[in-house]
């Protein structure tokens, strides 16, 4: 039985060691403005129309 | 360890006709998810697994029904294990409904107006982000195939609102023991998932479900909770639903349905959802009497306060009458849930959680990498900026602002897909893992059987549910044998396993 050998245990040998996480640094500015640079375009032309036209069905 | 399911209704538009019929366009993605899957997948059993539990609340008697009825009758063969026999009713599919159950043993279906994911049963959080980032990458396969076929592009969100009024979601499921008083757990479940919010929340543009206000808010799914405990998920929704639907032994489990939790496109927001929940569950099931000081005077209203509040300084007022911060509560749920962490997932889980609520305590910014509606915020505050004209931010509602919302969860090209290819968005779980996933069934529960019996014997298997798999093997088609798979954390069966070693 393939399923009973691999078990839990070999997703356990992939975790790191049980440490808090690092004080993550926040993002870089320079690669938010990249990113707001690359939209930008887009963003000038058509931002209204495609806000318009976004409707969904309601779901659960 | 305990068994977690994860679902996802993706939003989704034909970018050339935003007018496009979505049911029609979630069946054509099916279709799409089906092409890529090629020969291994097959239908949803949607073959009765209560047949004598009527809508209305009552239970027929066994012995008050003709035997043709009793579908469910486990006849225990030591060989086969639990196999049942029914007659074939045809094989129609109804496009609205359609299905691919897939080898890694989720359902890919039209639900509502909504592609669906439900990925399979997993027995940890970090599973549940490595089957749910799968997902995403199948619904991007399924629409590939969708555009070769149609010759049109496709454009899916991860997200739950429209800002129009309409809310799709984001469901949890956990396996919890039935012997627990449903009243009891509702009540002490509640306080974690109202105030959860502040590191799970996806972050949202417009306040009122139609975003009437202008104003940014830390959830998604807020606005749209205007009940404590109900049995609908479509109007009324309630942060607690009461849908008995176990999907296994109906003695011993209760599977508990959370639609109150945004869809995350961060891993840790998907992490956290999952590990966090659990682990206030296992106290709820050892009857932790700690958890009676954190009920809320008015859970619904509490949702939409502290998801409002970007300061996390605010209040709301827990039954005795003390007012307590969205941060207080969970602090002091973090320390009752250390007493029930069993496994290394666990344990992480309780680290990310303090080092979380420190940092956010201290500078909601400092988590920007690791809590969405903070790494939301951040960019959309930064756009406020360039948008700005005499000195003065742009407007929540500027159309660029609201659709760089929307965009934000589109999947492949959005802007947290961009943010993350960028390096800005911490990863728990490897590309490696993710890739394996969209074939390959969790190892560890039933799903393992589902997908495997699908990806080893795709021409013999009829269908399959989440407790049960339809295998065809009769030459003359009319008769079918039903494998009943009703324990989530068996990845073993007889005749399943006999059938794929084949």
């Amino acid at each position: 039985m393939p399923q009973q050998s691999v078990n839990q245990d070999s997703y356990d040998d992939d975790l790191p060691e049980e440490v808090p996480p690092p004080a993550a640094p926040a993002a870089s500015t320079d690669a938010l403005d990249a990113l707001l640079d690359e939209i930008d375009g887009n963003l000038q032309v058509n931002a209204e129309q495609f806000v318009r036209s976004f409707v969904q069905k309601g779901g659960q | 360890m305990r068994i977690l399911g994860l679902e996802t209704e993706y939003g989704i538009t034909d970018p050339a006709d935003p007018r496009a019929n979505p049911i029609l366009l979630s069946s054509l993605l099916v279709t799409g998810c089906r092409t890529w899957a090629g020969e291994r997948t097959t239908r949803w059993d949607y073959g009765g697994e209560d047949p004598l539990m009527d809508q209305r609340g009552v239970r027929r008697e066994r012995t008050h029904v003709i035997p043709e009825l009793l579908t469910d009758a486990h006849e225990f063969n030591a060989k086969a294990g639990s196999v049942t026999l029914r007659r074939r009713r045809g094989s129609w599919e109804d496009p609205a409904h359609l299905n691919a159950v897939l080898t890694n043993g989720a359902r890919f279906y039209v639900d509502h107006a909504h592609p669906e994911y439900s990925g399979p049963e997993v027995t940890n959080a970090r599973d549940a982000v490595i089957w749910d980032r799968a997902g995403d990458a199948i619904a991007l396969e399924a629409a590939a195939a969708y555009t070769a076929a149609e010759d049109k592009p496709i454009a899916l969100f991860k997200n739950n609102v429209d800002g129009k009024g309409a809310s799709y979601g984001t469901h949890e499921n956990f396996l919890v023991k039935r012997a627990l008083d449903f009243d009891v757990l509702a009540q002490r479940l509640t306080s974690h998932l109202v105030t959860r919010q502040i590191y799970t929340g996806a972050g949202r543009v417009g306040l009122g479900m139609r975003g009437e206000q202008p104003g940014f808010q830390i959830s998604q799914r807020a606005d749209y909770m205007e009940t404590e405990v109900a049995l609908e998920t479509t109007l009324r929704r309630p942060i607690v639903n009461s849908r008995d639907e176990p999907h296994a032994e109906r003695k011993k489990w209760r599977r508990l349905h959370i639609i109150i939790g945004d869809a995350n496109t961060f891993d840790v927001g998907t992490f956290m959802k999952l590990g966090t929940t659990s682990l206030v569950l296992s106290a709820i099931e050892a009857d932790d009497a700690r958890l009676d000081a954190l009920v809320l005077a008015d859970p619904v209203p509490a949702v939409w306060t502290v998801s409002r509040d970007l300061t996390l300084r605010g209040t709301v007022e827990l039954a005795d009458g003390t007012q307590a911060t969205a941060l207080d509560i969970q602090r002091a749920l973090l320390e009752i849930a250390r007493d029930y962490v069993t496994d290394a997932v666990d344990a992480q889980v309780v680290a990310r959680w303090e080092s979380l609520l420190e940092r956010l305590a201290r500078d909601i910014f400092e988590t920007a990498r690791e809590v969405e509606w903070v790494a939301k915020l951040q960019l959309l505050g930064r756009m406020r900026g360039k948008y700005g004209t005499d000195g003065r931010e742009a407007p929540w509602d500027d159309p660029r602002i609201v659709a760089s919302d929307i965009v934000w969860s589109q999947l492949g090209t959005g802007l947290s897909a961009r943010l993350e290819a960028a390096g800005q968005v911490e990863r728990l779980v490897s590309d490696e893992e993710v890739a394996a996933a969209l074939y390959e069934a969790p190892r560890d529960t039933r799903a393992f059987l589902r997908g495997g019996i699908v990806a080893a014997r795709p021409d013999i298997v009829d269908a399959a549910g989440w407790s049960t798999v339809v295998l065809d093997r009769d030459t003359s088609h009319g008769q079918l044998e039903v494998v009943h798979l009703d324990d989530p954390a068996s990845a073993s069966h007889p005749l399943i396993d006999e059938l794929m070693q084949r």
